[in-house]
């Protein structure tokens, strides 16, 4: 990444005044990276962004309140930082925040299908057209466009919203608005059995691992969870369908005219259920209604926050 | 229920105390004829109603949920049907991606003293209900046990 030095230098200027800079460096492998907690001088060398930095470190914040703390942010993730400004679940002035372009990251569900089961990965070179990897003896040649997460086709923010220090020179959104729900459209033209029978597949490859709670920016409560209550108890502790689904429908609507669409739940899921679907449908829905996209102005309220007495767009039953 | 199995489905309503509540019981006070598949459970406001109260008892096996809340602007609380509405109205079309039919779930506003409007309500209600048929129940054993347990109770 041709920004990464200018990024570090200005790091390192405004280290000292932060308890705490997070950001991505190499992982276990040469195909993953990792986040990364700046604390001292020496940590800012081992800072790596690029297609790897697939993590939104937003996630982070809300526990760090009352700390300094800078972050390194992408496009869809500033997103995600507005939205906590937003609802107040962060201080602006605590947190400093520091973008770049970005030209998309990698999704590694993608190249785990395109390598099959390798084992250990040696070494991993990237341009701006092609992945190469190098995996148990061989080199695999993958086409970069081929292995980029769906999200970052539809991308309309490649830079940072909100930001404090912004490296490089801002690029322009590769795609239109509207061709991020092409799949969920072809979703929504399935019959209504398929679709119902389609849900109750996936969830039930689900492990209840929480994974897509616990890297969603936007689920702050934590250890209050209505997953985990008991008083009300809402979801039981048995292994079934039904209790896994309404899982992901507690975290849809608790995500309504909030989500930002970064796809962590989707990228953490260690099962590959489509759970962005559910996320993008609602929304399209909000979007339709209440022409309102989240983490995009933090002075806006969000749509189910508020109400109106004449709504435009929600017409009254007769009957 | 014996009596009337395989006659009668499962409809769950939410109505609000000082409204919609009220309607049902001049309803009944006029002794207004309805269908009995409804069973109400009253709740202090529309406003109260959480959507995932009613993704509860989709996802349970009812085959249909209504909710009825005060008309606009006549909320006792001021407010609470405006945000209600917003939020139920998401959910109806949030429904159909789940594979659930979204006529299975309706909300509306009934007054204290529509008696009559509350009869129309809820047999128009049951009627489309009954058109839809017994909701597809999701498959396993906890489901069913779910259902034996709710049989015995009633």
């Amino acid at each position: 990444m041709k920004y990464q030095q200018e990024l570090k230098d200005s790091i390192r200027k405004a280290l000292p005044d932060l308890d705490v800079v997070i950001a991505w460096s190499g992982g276990f492998d040469p195909l993953h990276a990792t986040p990364h907690f700046i604390r001292r001088e020496e940590d800012i060398d081992k800072l790596e962004i690029g297609p790897f930095s697939v993590h939104n470190l937003a996630t982070y914040l809300p526990g760090l309140r009352g700390k300094k703390v800078g972050i390194v942010v992408k496009g869809c993730d500033s997103r995600s930082v507005i939205e906590l400004l937003q609802e107040n679940l962060i201080n602006r002035d605590d947190v400093t925040i520091f973008g770049f372009p970005c030209t998309g990251v990698v999704d590694q569900s993608k190249i785990r299908k395109a390598l099959g089961h390798t084992g250990k990965v040696d070494f991993c070179q990237i341009t701006s057209q092609t992945v190469v990897v190098g995996a148990g003896g061989e080199e695999h040649k993958l086409r970069l466009s081929k292995v980029l997460a769906d999200k970052c086709f539809t991308c309309q923010y490649p830079n940072a919203l909100i930001s404090d220090h912004f490296v490089g020179e801002k690029i322009n959104p590769s795609a239109q608005s509207e061709a991020g729900y092409d799949d969920l459209e072809a979703f929504e033209n399935m019959p209504l059995a398929e679709r119902f029978a389609f849900w109750q597949k996936e969830m039930d490859r689900c492990i209840r691992c929480y994974a897509c709670r616990n890297a969603c920016p936007m689920c702050v409560c934590r250890d209050h969870c209505l997953a985990e209550s008991r008083d009300p108890h809402w979801l039981s502790q048995e292994d079934n369908v039904r209790d896994k689904w309404m899982f992901q429908l507690i975290h849809a609507y608790h995500l309504a005219g909030r989500c930002t669409e970064c796809g962590e739940c989707q990228r953490a899921c260690p099962m590959d259920i489509p759970l962005l679907l559910l996320k993008k449908k609602m929304n399209k829905e909000i979007k339709e209604l209440f022409q309102y996209e989240a983490g995009v102005d933090p002075e806006a309220t969000p749509p189910l926050l508020s109400f109106k007495m004449e709504e435009e767009n929600i017409k009254e039953r007769e009957w | 229920m014996p009596v009337l199995k395989d006659k009668e489905l499962r409809i769950v309503g939410f109505l609000c105390n000082w409204c919609s509540y009220g309607g049902a019981d001049t309803a009944g006070v006029g002794r207004f004829n309805q269908p009995t598949d409804l069973r109400i459970i009253r709740v202090p406001c529309s406003g109260r109603i959480d959507p995932l109260f009613i993704m509860k008892t989709l996802l349970n096996g009812a085959d249909g949920v209504l909710v009825s809340g005060c008309h606009p602007r006549d909320c006792h609380y001021a407010e609470g049907n405006f945000y209600a509405r917003r939020r139920l109205e998401v959910l109806h079309r949030f429904l159909p991606i789940l594979g659930i039919e979204p006529g299975r779930f309706e909300y509306t506003w009934v007054s204290a003293s529509e008696g009559q409007r509350w009869q129309q309500v809820v047999t128009r209600f049951t009627e489309q209900i009954h058109k839809l048929g017994p909701a597809p129940k999701i498959a396993g054993p906890a489901a069913s046990a779910t259902l034996r347990q709710m049989e015995a109770a009633l």
